[in-house]
């Protein structure tokens, strides 16, 4: 029992550790490419050219019909193959973010439509182009639509980013593993792990409130 | 056709169709320098197409939008957005739902478009914006967002907003409508103030008594045409068409 207690001690620092340097940073980071994608996406999607619209339509398509874990695996192990080799973290890094990319794009797009239509005429007739209009008068309102879903959707990566263990990322989860192979104690390690992917969500879901009720202010209720 | 002396704004021949249903016929107008040009008529008429159009909210199939030293638009021909566009430069609108931006302050509302198209420096469009929303009674509510006032308020607001651009002619589409009834006055009274003032405006409205006190000319338009146009004193008192006297009976006399 004792032993038991002392490696769960002993472990937590070197768990929460790779939560900070790995997990941490590889979901923030995939986070912001990925939303700089998504918008891209998005506004593809909503574009009246149709090619564009298409190749949007077909991108969301793909990300969202096949598993991470594959698109991770063809980035890491299959494009070696041709000839492109990429280092674990950035593969994971491009994974990541392709995958929010394709994820929050309808999101974003979503969250784009709901603006009334009258909001661009009135940036419109004060004489704004639409790129001004979309920049300063409907993303703003959009992001309050967004932000929801889209902090949902950063919570599910800081999870998913575990994949990442299987390319050899050093990170929270593949830190567990090196402890759990070491220890044979699988249940007590693993557990622990959970409990600190848990501990970090809990954190996230409490800023998600407080920025949900900063974008609030504005509107009425 | 180009706007003659002191005319603004000279219109002529205007269609848009949407789909199979072609909503403005042919459509001819002109306004003059410090005129208000009322427009009346039913519900589905074009009213709100023309005013559109006009700003170019809307590209119409064919025919002129032509202000005095420009733009000239053509829709006859292939129009680029930025032709079209620049239509705005000389008019704004009012819209019926006032469209402010509920993430901004009512101040911040006003000067977006001097400071941001126009490049006002923030210093002077701030000071321009406070003097007219002291005009309109709306000094204190300068830090309020749209949310926080009352629907005449708003209106007001949304005029304010067009007027900080200074445009040389000024839409209005049926900007009471949405309104209470005890809440109508204080826009009407704004929008007569600066009818008072010399501002040249296009006004959608089914407030009579506004038109009869403040327009120079009023246009009756049904099924995408201009039917009647003239002096209020004569088209609401001697309509030559019986299309306009029906739909004055029924404005004046809802229950008969
Ligand atoms: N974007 C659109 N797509 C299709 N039809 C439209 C569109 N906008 C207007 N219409 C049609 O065009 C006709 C004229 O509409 P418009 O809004 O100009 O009328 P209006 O005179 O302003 O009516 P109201 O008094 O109800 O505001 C109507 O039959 C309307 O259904
Ligand atoms: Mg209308």
């Amino acid at each position: 029992m004792d032993d038991r207690l002392q490696l769960l001690l002993d472990s937590f620092w070197p768990i929460v550790w790779g939560g900070i340097t790995g997990t941490i940073p590889l979901a923030l980071i995939s986070f912001a490419i990925g939303i700089v994608i998504a918008l891209v996406i998005a506004l593809m999607r909503l574009s009246k050219n149709r090619v564009l619209s298409g190749i949007a339509r077909v991108y969301i398509s793909i990300i969202r019909g096949t598993p991470l874990l594959v698109q991770l695996f063809v980035i890491f192990y299959g494009l070696p193959t041709i000839g492109w080799v990429i280092n674990p973290w950035p593969s994971a890094v491009i994974a990541f973010s392709l995958n929010v990319g394709g994820y929050a794009a309808e999101v974003i797009r979503a969250a784009i439509l709901s603006v009334p239509k009258g909001q661009w005429e009135a940036g419109y007739t004060i004489g704004m182009s639409s790129t001004q209009t979309l920049r300063r008068i409907i993303l703003p309102q959009a992001a309050r639509v967004a932000v929801p879903p889209l902090s949902n959707t950063f919570i599910s990566l800081v999870k998913d980013t575990s994949l990442a263990s299987v390319i050899l990322v050093t990170e929270l989860f593949r830190v567990a593993q090196n402890i759990a192979a070491f220890s044979s104690e699988f249940l007590i390690v693993y557990m622990e792990a959970g409990l600190v992917y848990w501990l970090i969500c809990l954190v996230l879901s409490s800023g998600q409130g407080r920025l949900e009720k900063r974008l609030d202010r504005y509107v009425a209720h | 056709m180009s706007p003659t002396d002191d005319a603004l704004l000279a219109v002529s021949g205007l269609r848009k169709s949407f789909g199979e249903n072609e909503v403005l016929h042919s459509i001819d107008l002109e306004v003059r320098r410090g005129e208000v040009v009322v427009l009346i008529g039913p519900s589905g008429s074009g009213k709100t197409t023309v005013l559109r159009s006009l700003n170019g909210l809307e590209t119409p199939d064919a025919g002129v939008v032509a202000f005095a030293h420009g733009p000239s638009v053509d829709f006859s021909q292939p129009v680029s957005k930025a032709e079209r566009d620049s239509l705005r430069n000389r008019s704004a609108m009012v819209f019926q739902q006032h469209n402010l931006f509920p993430h901004r302050t009512v101040l911040e509302n006003v000067i977006e478009g001097p400071v941001q198209v126009q490049r006002v420096r923030r210093a002077d469009a701030v000071s321009q914006a406070e003097a007219l929303l002291e005009r309109v009674g709306l000094a204190e509510k300068r830090d309020a967002y749209p949310h926080e006032l009352s629907g005449g308020q708003q209106q007001r607001v949304g005029i304010v907003r067009a007027l900080a651009l200074k445009p040389d002619l000024l839409l209005f589409d049926e900007p009471t409508s949405a309104l209470d009834p005890e809440l109508v006055g204080d826009v009407l009274g704004v929008m007569k103030g600066l009818a008072d003032e010399g501002w040249t405006m296009v006004v959608v409205t089914h407030e009579l008594s506004f038109a009869r006190q403040v327009a120079d000319e009023v246009l009756f338009m049904d099924g995408g045409v201009i039917v009647e146009r003239g002096a209020p004193a004569q088209l609401f008192t001697a309509p030559t068409h019986e299309r306009t006297r029906k739909f004055l009976d029924r404005i004046l006399r809802p229950l008969d």
